[in-house]
């Protein structure tokens, strides 16, 4: 279980990659128009819906979905568990890039993009999104911090940048010297801290929607919101890392890390057991499942993402088959992130019914645009910095093949 | 990745300092509602649906003139909501009510910020742009707002409404309950200064109850015996009497308990002096130097062996 992050200098413009970049086009295309029509003219968001698709997936479901990036950091470094090592840095980079797209979203999101400095000086205690905004921008800075090692790896002593840049090299090199012995010497500060924001700010998350219990849903209006939602994105981390992992391998045809891969899920029945036991438990005390059968647009919602997004994928774990097949985890894995992303989608979009004009909301093609191009950019990040930096492990036998 | 022991003592420190600060964390949440708050009572039973009260807060608030004039009544021909283009508007039902002709009779129903004694918006509001003056109103200012819309979200009455077509520096629109005017200039605000039928009264909160409640002992069988707003949300600076059930009405059915309660509660009981992050920050420490170099004795037994 030798241990070798490199660059993958692989061909990066590969016909995925081109395809990512058209996506990229469209949303970018899509942001002009944001900023020149306003949001209104780029979605079907209205007074009674302020909130729609981008909170609801680029802002909610970004974060949930980070959740790889301080779940792998605890099992390593914090509890030890250095099996695991090759597995962190490419959940930490998801986890950066991911806050990093959480936050372009929010700038699109916001009516005042140029603003979005305020609640820095202007603090409300009072307001849990006060708290998950300190929270995603001081974790923000612990993840690029997170970071940092990697680029020293790569570039300390081997700065050479061409032409009249070269005056910069010796300064650039000072650079990576004092950042590594600062983030070599203070890296289980910023490990601790990374653990403890995402607590606190993955549950805030949940508790956004406790102002409004006579708008979302009671099959979602829980005062354990908070606890769903710490313990879904704890429960979501290893699958994420599962199903980023299974797709950046396959694509790039390395080792499937399948002895990493299948021991690291056997935690996720236990997490995921326990979200569930929360979430059921939270459903008989509240008395909550006489909605289950009424055959509204929210309880289905609900169903098939308690059904296909956590209970199949929970049975399907528990089966050792099942966890060393890779294909078997792969489906599990991604029925757990899919079950998540609905999750969020659910509390924030679905289940939000304005009790008085009743308005209905589906996101506009100009608004998918724009989130499914940030997505595809942080895939097209992703690509071109596993390129470049030892993020993945060392390509295998495969490489003749 | 060094933990040392001095580091690390320093933080279980810290951890005791907040352990201590939870007892008074967990202290009751308490209402913020302004004792001398103003507000307006609205009578149902007087008003005749003439739409001055929506012309005169287009005047007084400088919004832009309406399609439709303010004398055409047809406008009343459907349920409308207050926008970014009018903070009042109101909106007509027939509940059944009939005259002696056996004609249905129209209850009009105005509508704009209910001015909540503990609002959601601002509990809500991540800069604090909105707020609850001393005199009742619930304050917005541009100058801080970032257009994050959660007050929106917050809102049981749905009233904060956007100017989604301004691209750079869109405002949340809400009624200001003339706030410059009630408490510089000393005038009432627009609406109720110019109803001719005097359904709307001004004034200080407790009076108003006085006054609704006098009026619906008064004139028994007149009134239903409910004021809404009395308690709804906790109690809001706008409130209504009515002759007809108010959820005939388009009124909706709110809590008692003011919304921001339950967040604040489990907000602040979490993270007052910010003792929970501190704590697990202590005990994350601890943790990692107790597995320090030991984690990895159970790793070549990491079954499920491919």
């Amino acid at each position: 279980m030798s241990h070798s992050p490199s660059p993958m200098r692989a061909k990066f413009w590969t016909p995925g990659v081109v395809t990512l970049a058209f996506l990229m086009t469209a949303g970018a295309v899509a942001i002009v128009a944001r900023y020149i029509g306003g949001i209104g003219y780029v979605t079907n968001l209205t007074n009674a819906r302020p909130w729609g698709l981008w909170i609801g997936v680029d802002v909610a479901s970004g974060v949930a979905l980070a959740a790889g990036g301080f779940t792998t950091a605890f099992l390593a470094h914090i509890l030890s568990r250095h099996y695991y090592e090759p597995v962190v840095r490419p959940a930490l980079l998801t986890a950066m890039l991911g806050y990093t797209f959480v936050v372009i979203g929010l700038l699109v999101d916001i009516g005042r993009s140029w603003a979005i400095w305020k609640p820095l000086v202007y603090w409300n205690p009072n307001s849990v999104l006060f708290e998950v905004a300190m929270c995603v921008m001081f974790y923000l800075n612990v993840l690029y911090l997170e970071f940092v090692p990697i680029v020293v790896a790569q570039y300390k002593g081997r700065v050479s940048l061409p032409g009249p840049l070269a005056a910069l090299n010796a300064p650039l090199e000072g650079l990576l010297k004092v950042a590594d012995v600062i983030t070599g010497k203070l890296m289980w500060v910023f490990i601790i801290a990374g653990v403890v924001l995402s607590c606190m700010h993955q549950s805030s998350l949940g508790s956004l929607m406790l102002i409004a219990p006579t708008k979302l849903h009671p099959l979602w209006y829980t005062p354990i919101l908070p606890l769903l939602f710490l313990t879904s994105a704890i429960a979501v981390g290893f699958p994420m890392v599962v199903f980023e992992t299974t797709l950046v391998t396959s694509s790039l045809k390395l080792d499937p890390e399948m002895h990493i891969l299948s021991p690291l899920t056997r935690f996720t029945v236990f997490l995921l057991g326990l979200y569930l036991a929360l979430k059921i438990g939270d459903m008989g005390v509240r008395g909550t499942y006489v909605y289950l059968l009424d055959g509204t647009a929210q309880t289905n919602s609900f169903l098939v993402e308690l059904i296909l997004g956590v209970i199949v994928p929970w049975v399907m774990l528990l089966l050792p088959r099942v966890r060393q097949s890779r294909r078997g985890l792969f489906i599990a894995c991604a029925l757990i992130v899919g079950g998540v992303l609905l999750n969020r989608v659910n509390v924030f979009v679905v289940g939000y019914r304005p009790p008085i004009s009743e308005a209905n909301y589906a996101p506009a093609l100009p608004e998918i645009l724009i989130t499914v191009g940030l997505i595809a950019g942080l895939m097209f990040l992703y690509r071109f910095l596993v390129t470049y930096l030892p993020v993945l492990n060392r390509p295998k036998q495969e490489v003749s093949a | 990745m060094d933990l040392s022991r001095r580091g690390f003592f320093k933080i279980m420190g810290a951890t005791g300092a907040g352990l201590a600060a939870t007892g008074q964390s967990a202290a009751a949440w308490e209402s913020r509602a302004p004792e001398e708050a103003y507000g307006c009572l609205v009578d149902l039973t007087r008003c005749i649906g003439c739409r001055k009260c929506e012309q005169a807060c287009q005047t007084v608030n400088g919004l832009p003139q309406p399609d439709q004039s303010f004398d055409d009544l047809t406008v009343l021909d459907r349920k409308r909501r207050p926008d970014d283009k009018s903070y009042t508007v109101v909106n007509r039902y027939y509940s059944g009510k009939i005259d002696e002709r056996d004609q249905l009779m129209p209850t009009f129903v105005k509508i704009q910020c209910m001015h909540c004694q503990d609002p959601a918006c601002a509990s809500a509001c991540i800069v604090g742009a909105l707020t609850k003056k001393e005199n009742g109103a619930v304050h917005y200012d541009a100058g801080k707002c970032i257009g994050c819309r959660y007050c929106m979200v917050a809102c049981p009455f749905e009233i904060p409404a956007y100017e989604y077509h301004n691209p750079l520096t869109p405002r949340v629109m809400k009624c200001t309950f003339c706030y410059e005017r009630v408490a510089e200039e000393g005038k009432l605000p627009g609406c109720a200064q110019i109803c001719p039928v005097e359904a709307i009264t001004f004034g200080k909160r407790t009076d108003l109850l006085a006054l609704g409640h006098q009026r619906i002992k008064g004139n028994p069988g007149r009134y239903i015996d409910h004021i809404y707003g009395e308690k709804e949300v906790g109690g809001t600076s706008w409130m209504y009497i009515s002759d007809r059930p108010f959820e005939e009405l388009g009124f909706i059915q709110v809590p008692e308990k003011p919304l921001p309660q339950l967040a604040e509660t489990i907000q602040h009981s979490l993270f007052s002096y910010l003792w929970s992050p501190i704590v697990l920050f202590g005990m994350l420490s601890g943790v990692m130097l107790g597995f320090r170099d030991k984690g990895d004795r159970r790793a070549n037994d990491e079954g499920d062996k491919p």
